[in-house]
């Protein structure tokens, strides 16, 4: 393995870790504040019991978010200096907006976890919100800062060295907005469905109906709708892609030859010697549909760029299937939640529907993950696109193989971890100790 | 002063904050692994009371020095992130295992093998990280950062920069300034008597540390840090510089010998902003000393002009907020 392989493999691995966290930090506070709040209107203590739980589970992952996301930040420069170097001036204003979202968030995630009975019951529930919003800004910084390496604005380009740099335009580029739509329902489908999906295998192991039904119906309430907007932002970011950043848009679909009217290939594979996708299923006209809104509109194929600035056309193409694959799952579960809520039917007397949230639960996050492999693989051979190649940014340091192996065992071992804690607090649930005193009002 | 000096004070002030408050959380770590005596689970766990609410905000400042750093100095940042690769690498391991260990151990049952094996990670990993952070201060101040040809092989470049006498002696002092300030901390933490005076005999034992590797590192300074070592020694503000810091450290430790445990605090952290502002005096006006100037670094114009104006629109909603934060979970502070 090459050390640049290494040094990309090892930045993938950082991100796939944290993004986890990342997500749960942006969809949690959310469920928590929610449950307060339904606490204080109706002094129905299942919501206490609720907010407590999920906020003990924050606190371990967001604990390890931070700490994985200083690891990225220090990574940036440790795997990449000659990215830094160039980007740092440009795109340093959203990290460090970053900073301050993820100070206050730090700040006031303190003051819940550990401020029940320290400040009052409002101030207690706005440092919630405060913690909800500042963590959905920190996700949005960071995504804005990587959508400008995706379209690179904001400074002119002289010598390989950017000059008259405009941080502003940077802050604002094309990317940035649908990136910021898509990621940010990503976090809250994620989150809202994994925990819905836990609640309700916990409801089909009979577990007591009331305390998870009311878990159920808050989880849902915040994935559901993000999941129901999802697919038409991923029809407002395949717009964007297919005008900024075609390359990619020619590998998510698999296309190789530059045609009008061109087909959407469901499934398929991508035989990069004969350059065609075998296999596939090939839906006329959507593909041009999707991205220009005509169905007679002409798409770029591979066939418009030189091989050497191909991205992994499979890897590509199969992550971007997965996405696709999972969001509409969980869209068309949302629906039917949607329905029973619309008819007023209890969720308990419906096993079919609880098996298909707990089928759920992970795609969300199994979303976000395949999600961020194609914009970031489809990004590929650039670092900023179209202006400095990977390979051009790299450590000139030898041994990251090493570096990575290490860095592999650590979240290995974290994720195991933290995934033995998390199964124990949902192990603890009010019916196994006892402790939970039903309504009190 | 121009833009990018106020900009490398900025980030000076950033890293002050974060010895101030995040170093003593790691210092204290060093005072949970050096738990002894009959009050050894009450200290540990007065040490877990006093972080545990704080530690994730206090760890941001790094964070913002770090952003700081490859925004508006990105040459540095590049440089840093090469020569001081191992070293860094080292420092993210011991954050990532010290943050993450003190959240299971929190969190993950009160069984005392699991308490135990999170909080030797915990402890041993606040050790290690503070003495590798000051490693990476000291190989920038003996200038010593500056890319070897690549050609020379991987120790030359990589190893050799850092591993001197001297940086590792400004570990051992950097990890002795962050177990005083933490002792200094609980003694004023501590509700009940016998465990105040366990942290008092503990800061006075560290205070002697930091006099000991301070004296250890000025020493070595010699031949590894002249530049340093002229500023602190023999600039036009050198001798009150020396004097002041001089001042504040024994007060520090008279004050905790008589037991006033709230000038202790204020004359040890004035102590410690001393030697770090100390060092930044010392060095400027280069960021990496010996060729790298904070002009040459700096990014363009309009890079800092913004991210100025976003720190001061970004301080104005920290400031109350980190405020509110040890109103709530340090009353003592006001006393």
């Amino acid at each position: 393995m090459s050390n640049l392989v290494a040094a990309r493999f090892q930045m993938g691995m950082s991100l796939a870790f944290h993004i986890v966290f990342a997500v749960v930090g942006i969809g949690m506070p959310v469920l928590m504040v929610l449950a307060e709040r339904r606490w204080r209107q109706t002094g129905d203590r299942v919501h206490l019991d609720l907010a407590k739980r999920w906020a003990r589970g924050t606190a371990i992952l967001f604990a390890v978010g931070a700490v994985s996301g200083t690891v990225l930040s220090f990574e940036l420069g440790l795997l990449w200096p000659g990215f830094m170097r160039f980007a740092g001036p440009i795109i340093g204003m959203p990290f460090s907006l970053e900073g301050f979202a993820f100070f206050t968030e730090a700040i006031f995630l303190g003051v819940y976890l550990h401020g029940w009975d320290k400040v009052s019951p409002r101030a207690h529930w706005v440092a919630g919100v405060i913690v909800a919003v500042s963590g959905a800004l920190s996700g949005i910084f960071v995504v804005i800062a990587n959508a400008w390496m995706n379209t690179p604005v904001g400074f002119d380009l002289v010598d390989g060295r950017p000059v008259n740099v405009r941080p502003l335009a940077a802050l604002a580029n094309p990317a940035a907005l649908h990136q910021v739509i898509h990621m940010t329902l990503a976090a809250y489908t994620a989150t809202g469905f994994a925990v819905a999906g836990v609640h309700a295998w916990l409801m089909l192991r009979g577990r007591r109906a009331a305390f998870h039904r009311h878990a159920l119906t808050i989880a849902l309430l915040v994935g559901a709708p993000a999941a129901i907007l999802q697919p038409l932002s991923g029809h407002f970011s395949t717009g964007s892609v297919a005008r900024h950043q075609p390359a990619k848009l020619a590998a998510m679909e698999a296309l190789f030859e530059t045609r009008a009217a061109a087909p959407m290939t469901i499934g398929g594979w991508p035989d990069m010697d004969a350059r065609r996708t075998r296999f596939g299923i090939a839906v006329p006209y959507l593909l041009s549909l999707l991205a220009f809104n005509d169905p007679r509109a002409t798409v770029q194929g591979l066939d418009a760029f030189p091989r050497e600035d191909w991205p992994n056309v499979p890897a590509v193409h199969w992550s971007f299937q997965a996405m696709v694959a999972c969001g509409v799952y969980l869209a068309i579960v949302s629906l039917w939640a949607a329905w029973l809520a619309r008819k007023k039917i209890d969720p308990d007397t419906r096993r079919g529907f609880l098996w298909a949230v707990v089928l759920g639960s992970p795609l969300g996050f199994i979303a976000v993950e395949a999600g961020w492999m194609v914009t970031e693989l489809g990004r590929q051979p650039w670092v900023i696109y179209g202006v400095l190649r990977t390979a051009d940014a790299v450590t000139p340091m030898p041994g990251q193989l090493f570096r990575t192996g290490v860095f592999a065992l650590i979240y290995v071992f974290l994720a195991v971890v933290v995934t033995v804690l998390l199964y124990r607090q949902i192990l603890r649930s009010p019916m196994d100790t006892g402790e939970f005193p039903g309504r009190t009002g | 002063m121009t833009a990018a000096t106020l900009m490398a004070g900025i980030l000076v002030l950033a890293l002050h904050a974060y010895v101030l408050l995040g170093g003593a959380d790691f210092g204290g770590g060093v005072w949970d692994l050096l738990a002894r005596g009959p009050r050894k689970a009450a200290q540990r766990a007065l040490v877990a009371h006093a972080i545990g609410p704080v530690w994730e905000a206090n760890h941001v400042w790094l964070i913002l020095a770090i952003v700081l750093l490859f925004t508006c100095f990105p040459p540095a940042f590049q440089r840093l992130s090469i020569a001081m690769n191992l070293p860094l690498t080292g420092v993210l391991i011991g954050i990532v295992l010290r943050g993450s260990a003190f959240a299971f151990r929190g969190y993950g049952g009160d069984r005392d093998a699991v308490q135990r094996r999170w909080g030797r990670v915990f402890a041993i990993a606040s050790l290690v990280t503070p003495i590798l952070l000051g490693v990476v201060v000291g190989t920038v101040a003996s200038g010593a950062t500056r890319l070897e040809p690549l050609g020379l092989g991987f120790t030359a470049v990589y190893v050799t920069p850092w591993l001197t006498p001297f940086a590792l002696a400004v570990g051992l002092f950097t990890l002795a300034c962050f177990a005083f300030l933490a002792a200094v901390y609980l003694t004023l933490e501590a509700q009940d008597t016998e465990l105040r005076e366990d942290f008092r005999a503990s800061a006075l034992a560290a205070g002697l540390a930091v006099f000991v590797t301070a004296a250890l590192a000025l020493l070595l300074a010699r031949p590894a840090a002249p530049l340093m070592r002229r500023g602190l020694l023999a600039s036009a503000w050198a001798i009150p510089f020396q004097l002041a810091t001089g001042a504040f450290a024994v007060t520090a430790l008279v004050a905790l010998w008589r037991r006033s445990y709230l000038v202790a605090r204020f004359a040890a952290a004035a102590q410690v902003s001393l030697i770090l502002w100390g060092w930044a005096w010392s060095q400027f006006p280069y960021i990496l000393p010996p060729d790298l100037t904070i002009a040459d670094a700096a990014a363009p114009a309009a890079t800092l002009h913004l991210v100025l104006g976003t720190l001061a629109v970004g301080a104005v909603v920290l400031l109350p907020s980190l405020a509110y934060l040890f109103r709530v979970f340090k009353p003592s502070a006001g006393q």
